[in-house]
């Protein structure tokens, strides 16, 4: 739709906007293509569940924390699950760190994070009127649903929601016999991640499509905003192996239900032998992790492009190294595809891959320290304004130095013999990926919310919510690296049975009651959000003083983004006080005629090419 | 404990509160900042902005006490030195990595920190547009990436040499892991070979957990031990790992060992032991000291509780154990059914003397034995 000629702009829009009053709520607000409406949908979908993620992390850390525990006051809640002596079931224990990962990698920080942003911001800051294709838009948010409630009912069946944790290794999640969790609520967890997929693939074909198609006069490649190419990238990662996750599950399926052994072989179980033969439980993990590696770039970095942007505006300077920023997510994009076995250092694999990938797993740290030390000197001789998106953004920073250090000792094939599954791994990622992308996506939530709902949040609120969770989530995860050292294995009901893992009984109370507390603050954000939707101050046009697209739409957001002609591109997004202008920013919608003050030389000669810009007609025929 | 923990828990509420309200104390005196020249800048800097950019600092400085107190605290309930020599070495490897990352840690969060202080909003303050240095990037580039590539070659080292195929001399024991324990096999002591197995043969009902295969007679003196794993102290020592449901991993806290076991593959992990159990019972001071193997690879229900204890000998007395060990056949004289009649003979040696009279039956089942075995 925003591939509209410029004669043809303004009748379109009038058409556009006939067709707009007349859609019912149905169209308007649950099926709806639009990308703005659509956007909000995954936002509060995100939402919902990662309370719900974040609940089950309650009850397991309650386990680990307090393992004396009656637990008999949360029967109402969990039901059977908590035997008439008061204690939480193992199996089901498995069931909470399974869905709790299942759910914050996925619905949180894939479908919330990448699903919000990428399609509020992608029209919006680009110059276009909606996403490529409003119709796969819509299917993708639906697919998502979908997937949605049946990994939900998975958790109310009788046998308990898959068990066999977020990386569903055969032969466990395979043989029903050998956990109750590899049952039905693993065909669900199956099939719920299949239509994930497909909204997935859905979704990331329409970012790429839309950001190569539809960005408006001047807005060339070198002009897009970080967050866009970081969207980009993201949904190449996952355009690319998404569809190996589904064909290990295809297989998975294969063997749970029709007596395939792709990854069976060899098993003797309950009294007998099976006949599978032939299968390697390792070629599983080889197809898992090619998504698995991938997908945690795919969570952080969408929460990189927002803090890039973020960072920027509130330190009312550009962002340093705007090139290198590009090159370095192009790096790690490329990068991530190729280290996806160091997962699998300790599996038996080949030694000699080992080496492999460890060398290429340490070349990623590389791209991935020069984008901290850029977001660090974006600060230098700023002039920082901390709205409670910025605190978020530099809690992102701080978690993804502090978290991606680690990774250099883990991503070391010999150190990883003894830190490969123990808390030192549950630590890292927590703070790298889990945490990092979470105050991504706070901040982003943040720094938009003017534009999606056309209201402001209450900052106080936000400031009380930032220290109490960027404080927790240091205290949740920082002591786990002292446990991962001391050996503590993961996925641990309890230690006490090892007079090695006999301590840090103190420790581990401290880490639940700290998580405790991190996550009933975030009752503070959605009590915040919530009221700010109904009872918000007004929100004006561009709050933040804003230098990308998205600020020159109007406070109410309306179908088709702008009123009139979508705004040409002239400068890069980042013009933040420059030298000579009279104030701290200028819109990417300024052409350099207009502010002869504040031209660098080179940029007085693209005065001439303006008027070039001006006169580009989109070709709207449809080829065949 | 409980006391402690509410403790902690009072001093974790403070320390927030504290934040919070030290924010509001220090913004008492200052005055709303910004001129109202642009109506529609709702995001300019209100009274609160000093408040946060000093509460960034002081949280870090409040961060680095208590990363260094906490690991100093934490500290005594690491593990003690290893116990293998291989272990020490990626010990090494890992406090001189540790030594990099913190170092690291403390400087780029510091800066950040630092930074976010001082160039914490001010009306007067001139920003520089400073887009890009691309010698500053080539720096930052190539410094951690030498870093890295020196820290890539000690562990491609360390890694190669722990991975290298075991010495010729090393003492083989099987390991198998299923849903919940470990299986433990040794070679024997007359031809110190492991018989071969199948997983068609497992029979826990019959004894037969391991899936030994019988038909081979390797195995008539292999023996096993359910309670303890015992190997000796300064030698070689080849652990042959598999697994008969799901996936197991052998982790040997003390020793830096860890290998995943796998269904319908073998893997393999080998390491010298140089301290004896009574060694580190000394060394530690207690008493009651053992090794123990867990399992590290989610497996079900009981994934926590699969635990194996180790004993490391001195080199004679784990030879003095070896011989004292029944072998499968003497634990389970059911298990001769398995053993083909040629082989027979072969195998009465390792069964209980007094089993005499039982010959012809057992012969009879034998037979059909065999036949399954074939099949």
């Amino acid at each position: 739709m925003s591939a509209v000629s410029v004669e043809n702009v303004h009748t379109h829009d009038e058409h556009a906007h006939g067709e707009h009053h007349e859609l019912g709520f149905i169209r308007k607000y649950i099926f709806s293509e639009d990308h703005k409406i659509i956007a909000k949908q995954y936002l509060i979908s995100g939402i919902v569940w990662a309370v719900l993620g974040g609940l089950l992390s309650v009850i397991f850390r309650l386990q680990l924390g307090f393992p004396d525990m009656d637990m008999t006051w949360l029967k109402p809640l969990l039901g059977d699950w908590i035997n008439e002596s008061g204690k939480l079931d193992p199996n089901f224990y498995l069931a909470l760190v399974t869905m709790h990962g299942t759910i914050m990698v996925f619905f949180v920080l894939t479908a919330g994070l990448s699903g919000t942003f990428s399609n509020f911001l992608i029209p919006l800051q680009i110059g276009a009127r909606d996403m490529a294709s409003g119709f796969m838009n819509m299917l993708s948010y639906w697919f998502f649903f979908a997937s949605s409630v049946i990994m939900f009912i998975s958790l109310f069946l009788k046998t308990g929601p898959a068990g066999g944790s977020w990386v569903i290794y055969p032969p466990l999640s395979a043989l029903k016999e050998a956990n109750p969790g590899s049952g039905d609520g693993m065909t669900l967890w199956l099939v719920a991640m299949a239509l994930f997929i497909v909204s997935s693939l859905l979704g990331g074909i329409n970012y790429v499509t839309t950001v190569i198609n539809l960005r408006t006069k001047g807005m060339s490649m070198d002009k897009l905003p970080l967050t866009i190419w970081a969207f980009t990238f993201t949904a190449i990662l996952g355009i690319l192996s998404f569809p190996v996750l589904l064909s290990a599950a295809l297989l998975l399926i294969f063997d749970r239900s029709f007596g395939t052994s792709f990854f069976l072989s060899d098993i003797y179980i309950n009294g007998q032998a099976l006949p599978n033969q032939g299968g390697s439980p390792i070629l599983f993990q080889h197809l898992f992790w090619f998504l698995g590696h991938p997908e945690v770039y795919i969570v952080i970095l969408p929460a990189l492009g927002l803090t890039s942007e973020i960072i920027a505006t509130n330190s009312r300077k550009p962002i340093f190294g705007y090139k290198a920023m590009i090159f370095s997510m192009a790096g790690i994009m490329f990068l991530a595809f190729i280290v996806w076995a160091h997962h699998m250092f300790v599996t038996g694999m080949n030694p000699f891959l080992g080496s492999v990938f460890m060398l290429l797993t340490l070349i990623i740290a590389v791209p991935s320290a020069v984008k901290g030390f850029n977001y660090i000197t974006t600060l230098w001789k700023g002039n920082i304004i901390f709205t409670p998106a910025m605190l978020f953004a530099i809690g992102l920073v701080s978690f993804f130095v502090s978290g991606g250090l680690t990774g250099i000792i883990l991503g070391n094939s010999a150190l990883d013999i003894q830190l490969h599954d123990t808390y030192f791994v549950v630590a890292h990622f927590h703070l790298v990926m889990g945490s990092a992308a979470f105050f991504g996506m706070i901040a982003g939530v943040y720094h938009w919310f003017p534009k999606m709902y056309g209201k402001m949040m209450n900052s106080t609120l936000g400031y009380i919510h930032f220290w109490i969770t960027f404080a927790g989530v240091y205290f949740v995860f920082f002591p786990m690296h002292y446990i991962g050292i001391a050996g503590f294995p993961r996925r641990y009901y309890q230690w006490s049975g090892f007079d090695t893992f006999s301590s840090y009984a103190d420790l581990n109370a401290i880490i639940t009651i700290a998580a405790i507390l991190t996550f009933l603050a975030q009752g503070i954000f959605i009590f915040n959000f919530v009221y700010s939707i109904f009872k918000g101050k007004k929100a004006t046009e561009n709050p933040w003083k804003s230098n990308t697209l998205e600020w020159t739409t109007p406070v109410e957001p309306i179908h088709g983004n702008w009123p009139g002609e979508i705004p040409t591109v002239y400068r890069w997004p980042y013009d933040y006080s420059k030298p000579g202008a009279s104030d701290d920013f200028i819109p990417q919608n300024v052409p350099f005629s207009a502010t002869p003050e504040s031209n660098l030389p080179e940029e007085t000669e693209l005065i001439k090419s303006e008027k070039e810009i001006e006169g580009i007609k989109f070709d709207t025929s449809i080829h065949d | 404990m409980t006391i402690v923990i509410a403790i902690l828990a009072i001093v974790f509420v403070i320390l927030t509160f504290m934040v919070v309200s030290k924010t509001l104390s220090i913004i008492k005196g200052i005055k709303d900042t910004g001129s109202e020249e642009n109506e529609g800048y709702l995001g300019k800097p209100n009274k609160y902005n000093d408040a946060n950019g000093l509460a960034l600092l002081i949280f870090w400085i409040l961060s680095l006490a208590g990363v260094f107190w906490s690991y100093f605290s934490a500290r005594e309930n690491f593990l003690p030195e290893s116990s293998s020599i291989h272990g020490r070495q990626t010990d090494f490897w890992f406090w001189v990595s540790m030594g990099v990352i913190t170092t690291a840690f403390v400087l780029v969060n510091s800066v950040l920190f630092f930074f976010a202080y001082k160039y914490r909003y001010s009306k007067d303050r001139k920003v520089s547009f400073y887009t890009h240095n691309n010698n500053l990037e080539i720096i930052w580039t190539s410094v951690p990436a030498i870093v890295m590539a020196g820290l890539v070659f000690s562990g491609l080292r360390v890694w190669t040499k722990v991975t290298a195929d075991a010495p010729q001399d090393a003492e083989v024991i099987e390991i198998m892991g299923k849903q919940f324990a470990w299986a433990v096999r040794y070679p024997g002591v007359d031809d110190n070979q492991l018989g071969g197995y199948n997983f068609k043969l497992m029979d826990d009902a019959n004894g037969n957990p391991m899936g030994v295969d019988f038909a081979d007679e390797k195995s008539f003196d292999d023996f096993s031990n359910a309670s303890e794993m015992h190997i000796p102290k300064g030698k070689p020592v080849l652990l042959k790992i598999r697994a008969r449901d799901v996936l197991h991993s052998v982790f040997i806290p003390h020793m830096r060992v860890k290998m995943d076991a796998v269904p319908g593959m073998t893997t393999k992990f080998w390491f010298v032991a140089d301290k004896s159990t009574n060694d580190m019972r000394k060394e530690l001071g207690k008493e009651n000291f053992n090794y123990e193997i867990a399992c590290t690879e989610i497996c079900g229900r009981s994934h926590f509780g699969m635990k194996l204890l180790l004993v490391v000998d001195e080199p004679a007395e784990y030879e003095k154990w070896k011989r004292s060990q029944k072998t499968l056949l003497a634990e389970n004289p059911k298990l001769l059914e398995l053993v083909p009649a040629n082989l027979k003979a072969k195998a009465q040696k390792y069964l209980p003397v007094e089993e005499a009279p039982v010959e012809e039956s057992v012969a009879d089942a034998s037979l059909s034995n065999s036949s399954k075995v074939l099949k």
